[in-house]
């Protein structure tokens, strides 16, 4: 199907048709710091994927590599089966989301979005009353109507990244990549922004990255999600994966709130400093390992039986419940609970719960 | 009235908490030294080149070899000040846009005319060209000729404003970064077409002023050209050797006349710099802003 026809039917804004887009094995080395090891992930066309890590884990990084402002020290990308090595920027047909929009700010929001269009060669070149007609058509889309002849300084933030956007959509591109696209807005502007951002990927389909290191906008806004920790993907999994059935200690720790004891697993027992918890592992033989939970997950235990305990060495008010902040044991572990509100408790008074879930992680 | 405005003053001052005289002074001190050092000069140039009216001021300054002075200034100004524009959107270029090894030594070396004094980078040429220089023997015996000649003294006017363009784009090329220009690459735009839509509108009001006080300086420049002019009256003089030459001469009247000329100058590159800057005022402060 011809991409321009379909784009002239009001109804969508099209596309070069969105591929699939297959890593493997990226590495890229700055100087003599590796930023990504070997790092391999299939997203299928039409995927809204989020890159979700703390700072300097790799993930734009690994966009920019996607886009081709980056040339991977080893590796493969390949968009729909193609081997993009040597592909430069320019033909690579991504549409590319800065965190601070990169809006030429010398041209008025209608030259920015048409822009992409403009720089084309002639033979490619849409004529001039085509490339009117997209862009008002897209100001339409990111509800920018009216706004054409404003300067991005006459914008607010949020205007701007919505302008971004459609300039960025603006050449048909087969692969939207955004990094941090909300990162530099407040939170009311970027909850309605994300809402919106998934409203218009599923109206146009695009294959989407977006990088983000907050976890609730990957949650809420992705398809699958790729947790990246020290240049290394540590799970890639749907929000439920993620949250509920987390891979490793650090993105249990990193996705939600958690706590994380070092115990030791002896004959089916979990032992947090020595003694018994209460929680039994079907594992025989004694390894250390690591015990996660997750502070709303536990209940309180009254009586003598095994359970973890510990002194409330502070408690605050957290939402609806109470947090308790406990010291366990000797070595001062630390352990977060929630509990009622009701259930106050004065400083150094002990408080003995079991986890209801829970995971052991090696230690 | 007055006790109103004591007390106004005393709300509002904030961080400026001097008392009336000493604002005063300062004021004053400032005001005398800048009458003095700078618009003193400039008003008795201007009076000394019209004292005995207008009519001598021109016949002054159409002189056969002022006006070859003029042209020899304009001349070299012509081919100097491009030159640098070429070479300082080049570096600046290089130095905001990529990282490699001794980046900062080539900052350096783009300050260096400045920190050397004109006179020995007018010898550096002499060294490099004069009859007894490295390459002058072989250049003469090829018919070209570079010092007592324009060549020279376009190359040492070139090397003393080297800096000027540069050194204004530098710092609002890093401070812009290179997203604008990686935006425009994954739209599809092509080396020269970023250049030209987004880097070049993105610097032009710095690249104006690096332009104006490179011309002022190309034509003012003295020490320089001084040395490798050798002074050949109607071939080799720029205006500010024609002042020296007259002045030596005594003729007051005729090297008044010339420096006005060049005193105007500066005149006009400050007025056109001040329009410039009020007329574009929003222009400018969105460009600087990100």
């Amino acid at each position: 199907m011809n991409a321009m026809t379909e784009f002239a039917d009001d109804q969508s804004i099209a596309l070069g048709a969105p591929v699939g887009v297959t890593i493997e094995n990226v590495a890229k080395d700055f100087g003599d710091s590796p930023a990504l090891h070997g790092v391999s992930l299939d997203v299928h066309a039409g995927e809204l994927v989020a890159l979700l890590g703390p700072s300097g884990s790799g993930k734009t990084t690994l966009l920019r590599i996607l886009a081709g402002l980056e040339a991977p020290t080893s590796g493969r990308v390949l968009f729909g089966g193609e081997d993009t090595l040597g592909l430069p920027v320019q033909d690579r047909n991504i549409g590319f989301v800065f965190q601070h929009y990169a809006l030429f700010r010398h041209m008025t929001v209608f030259d920015n979005i048409a822009f992409g269009l403009t720089v084309r060669p002639r033979r490619d070149r849409p004529a001039s009353a085509e490339i009117r007609r997209r862009v008002l058509h897209l100001l339409d889309l990111v509800q920018l109507s009216g706004l054409e002849k404003r300067y991005p300084a006459q914008l607010s933030g949020g205007q701007r990244q919505r302008v971004a956007l459609a300039r960025a959509l603006a050449i048909e591109p087969r692969l939207l990549l955004l990094d941090e696209p909300f990162g530099a807005l407040d939170a009311q502007v970027r909850r309605d922004l994300r809402r919106w951002l998934r409203e218009i990927h599923d109206r146009t389909g695009h294959t989407t990255f977006f990088v983000t290191h907050d976890q609730e906008e990957a949650l809420e806004l992705a398809d699958r999600i790729v947790v990246m920790s020290k240049g290394r993907i540590e799970q890639v999994g749907s929000a439920d994966d993620i949250y509920d059935r987390p891979g490793s200690p650090f993105v249990f720790s990193f996705i939600g709130e958690s706590t994380l004891l070092p115990v030791e697993i002896a004959d089916g027992a979990v032992l947090v400093d020595g003694a018994p918890s209460g929680l039994a592992f079907g594992e025989t033989g004694t390894r250390p390992a690591t015990l996660g939970f997750r502070p709303h997950d536990v209940t309180l235990v009254s009586d003598d039986s095994p359970a973890i305990r510990g002194r409330v060495v502070a408690e605050r008010r957290h939402g609806a419940r109470r947090r308790l902040e406990l010291q366990v044991g000797p070595k001062h572990l630390r352990a977060e609970i929630d509990v009622e509100v009701e259930a106050s408790r004065t400083l150094g008074s002990l408080v003995a719960f079991r986890p209801e879930r829970w995971r052991i992680f090696p230690a | 009235m007055s006790d109103i405005a004591v007390s106004q003053s005393a709300v509002f001052t904030g961080a400026a908490t001097e008392k009336r005289p000493v604002r005063i002074a300062l004021t004053v001190i400032a005001l005398a030294f800048l009458g003095i050092f700078l618009l003193l000069p400039l008003v008795s140039v201007f009076y000394e080149a019209f004292r005995s009216g207008f009519g001598v001021f021109l016949k002054a300054i159409s002189d056969r070899d002022t006006l070859a002075a003029v042209r020899l200034t304009v001349l070299v100004a012509a081919v100097s000040v491009p030159a640098n524009l070429v070479f300082g959107l080049a570096a600046s270029w290089a130095i905001a846009k990529y990282d490699f090894r001794g980046k900062s030594f080539l900052i350096t070396l783009i300050d260096l005319p400045f920190s050397v004094s004109p006179v020995t980078s007018g010898l550096i040429y002499v060294l490099l060209f004069g009859a007894h220089g490295y390459l002058g023997p072989f250049l003469q015996s090829h018919g070209i000729h570079i010092i007592f000649a324009v060549p020279g003294i376009v190359l040492a006017t070139v090397f003393v404003t080297f800096p000027f363009i540069a050194r204004e784009l530098i710092p609002i090329m890093q401070a812009q970064g290179t997203q604008d220009e990686e935006a425009a690459l994954s739209l599809g735009a092509s080396g020269w077409r970023v250049f030209f839509r987004v880097t070049l509108p993105n610097v032009k009001w710095a690249l104006l002023y690096g332009v104006l006080l490179c011309n002022a300086r190309a034509m003012g420049e003295f020490g320089a050209v001084s040395v490798v002019s050798g002074h050949i009256r109607g071939k080799t003089n720029t205006m500010p050797l024609q002042v020296e030459i007259l002045y030596n001469e005594y003729s007051y009247q005729a090297a008044f006349g010339v420096a006005s000329l060049l005193a105007l100058l500066a005149l006009v590159t400050l007025i056109i710099k001040t329009i410039l800057e009020w007329r574009y005022a929003e222009e400018i402060a969105a460009t600087r802003r990100h």
